[in-house]
């Protein structure tokens, strides 16, 4: 369970450069849910999610995660970043990459290795584990950067934009891959998105945040048919009805200011 | 294929093409002048294989004198530069991972290496004696700069989401250390130790002309100099210019070999 409490952030407090980005926020995610963040660009959702990682400190409110109050990194709560190719470590081999979080749990070398093998293949990268990150496309790279938060086998999730500098193809094949992931593992997922059909599409819910300082503006259940297929269901008449509702939350407030 | 070949014998033809030509003038020139002071290189060369290479084959063909001299100057060299690159990276990671740290110590660190190590020399003499323990503490000192500095730049300059991936997936710090921060600062590790490896020469020959020297290519290249013995000073620098660039482009191969990732990380971005 996943609980933000009055969440607020101000950059630079006090200085000729300050920037409130995130003020008041609430929201609680329950235990094995795929919730989508989605809000206008620069919106402080990736300050959202860093806070919920442990990275930064909110200047004010509360996050906890099962009852504990983030400090630093919870334990069992992966991050798959938007940059992969600055989140990968350009040095290591592929297989190396997605073993690294394993060293704190205190496995041995092979049982390292069986590990980032079983997340390669549940990725679709069965033979990549010899090779470098900058020998693989864009969206393999990013699908490494997946399967090294599934070999940690974490309880919560957190994706920031993971597919924003993908192309269109791979974006869909990555979503569904997602998809996979939630329906194989038990674990909440959070979704950071600027793209307003991936929030209605991937999530179980969808909460959309004004513009900075962000807090929840809509908070919407997609009670969508599954399993979810590319085709049908973006031509799903409760997704068209979904994605117009979302639309207009994200775009209402960005007019209104 | 062949045409990749073409481009590099034909390269290679006219890099060693210049090269002989020059020689050839350089042969033809102090001829004709024929000054005591400019032996021709045919001279120099049959001096150095007379003094360094025309030993037993089980040696190597390498001389008594090249033994006594040659060997001590690369030891000494190399146990310098081995000392100031532990040192130096040592250092350099520390400094680079406290800011607080390199802010109070980068003005200090600069002034130090700003001074020409020779001016130093005599209070390392004080401090140390003549001897083998001055001139290892003294090459130390003069190489240990650059890579000191490089290393401390390239761990400030760590990719932050690199960092943030240590941190979510909670590395402990000698870990965050040793697999993200170190590697990541190689490839200016590797710049700071090439300097190094070029200045360490300059400054184990330096060592080597100081009084209380027994051995060295220094301390032969004094020898010759003061009995006058000219083909043989000359014969002690073009060994020593050719030590540089051997030693340059063992130094490139390994730095090929290690930065590997890092060379074609970065052709694909270009």
């Amino acid at each position: 369970m996943l609980e933000i409490e009055n969440l607020t952030h101000i950059y630079g407090g006090g200085g000729p450069n300050e920037h409130h980005a995130i003020d008041g926020l609430d929201l609680k995610v329950a235990d094995g849910e795929l919730l989508c963040i989605v809000g206008p660009s620069g919106c402080g959702k990736s300050t959202l999610l860093r806070s919920i990682a442990g990275l930064i400190s909110p200047t004010g409110g509360q996050v906890k995660v099962d009852d504990v109050l983030v400090k630093q990194t919870p334990d069992n709560l992966a991050v798959v970043f938007q940059d992969y190719s600055r989140s990968l470590f350009p040095w290591m081999s592929v297989a190396d990459n997605v073993a690294l979080p394993l060293r704190r749990k205190g496995f041995d070398r092979r049982k390292r290795r069986a590990a980032a093998q079983e997340a390669l293949e549940s990725v679709g990268l069965a033979e990549a584990g010899r090779k470098y990150p900058f020998q693989l496309s864009g969206g393999m790279q990013q699908r490494v950067a997946i399967a090294r938060a599934l070999a940690y086998r974490p309880t919560l999730m957190l994706m920031d934009e993971p597919f924003g500098s993908v192309d269109a193809q791979t974006r869909e094949d990555l979503e569904d891959l997602v998809l996979e992931v939630r329906r194989l593992h038990q674990m909440t997922i959070v979704l950071i998105t600027h793209d307003i059909d991936e929030s209605v599409y991937v999530g179980d819910r969808v909460v959309v945040l004004s513009k900075a300082p962000a807090h929840v503006v809509g908070d919407l259940n997609v009670a969508l048919p599954g399993p979810r297929d590319q085709i049908t269901t973006r031509e799903h008449p409760d997704f068209v009805h979904l994605r117009a509702e979302v639309g207009r939350l994200v775009r209402g407030h960005t007019v209104a200011h | 294929m062949s045409a990749v070949m073409g481009r590099l014998a034909r390269a290679l033809a006219s890099r060693w093409l210049l090269l002989i030509l020059l020689v050839a003038a350089w042969e033809w020139g102090t001829t004709i002048a024929g000054s005591a002071f400019f032996p021709p290189p045919s001279t120099i060369v049959t001096r150095m294989h007379a003094m360094w290479f025309s030993g037993p084959p089980e040696r190597l063909f390498l001389t008594d004198l090249a033994v006594e001299n040659v060997l001590p100057s690369l030891g000494r060299m190399a146990g310098g530069l081995a000392g100031g690159a532990v040192l130096g990276v040592a250092l350099g990671l520390a400094l680079g991972l406290s800011a607080k740290a390199y802010d109070y110590l980068d003005g200090v660190l600069q002034f130090l290496r700003a001074i020409p190590p020779p001016a130093l020399v005599t209070v390392f003499l004080v401090v140390f004696g003549f001897g083998l323990r001055m001139q290892l503490a003294f090459i130390v000192f003069s190489i240990v700069w650059p890579v000191l500095l490089n290393t401390a730049d390239g761990a400030r300059s760590v990719e932050p989401l690199h960092l943030n991936t240590g941190q979510v997936f909670r590395l402990s710090r000698a870990q965050r250390i040793s697999l993200i921060v170190l590697p990541s600062a190689l490839p200016k590790i590797f710049a700071g130790l090439r300097l190094a490896l070029s200045l360490s020469l300059i400054v184990t020959v330096f060592a080597e002309l100081l009084p209380g020297t027994t051995n060295g290519i220094g301390f032969q290249l004094t020898v010759a100099y003061s009995t006058f013995n000219l083909p043989a000073m000359w014969a002690g620098i073009l060994l020593l210019g050719i030590l540089g660039y051997v030693l340059n482009e063992l130094f490139l191969v390994a730095e090929r070999r290690v930065l590997a990732w890092h060379h074609s990380a970065q052709r694909v971005e270009v």
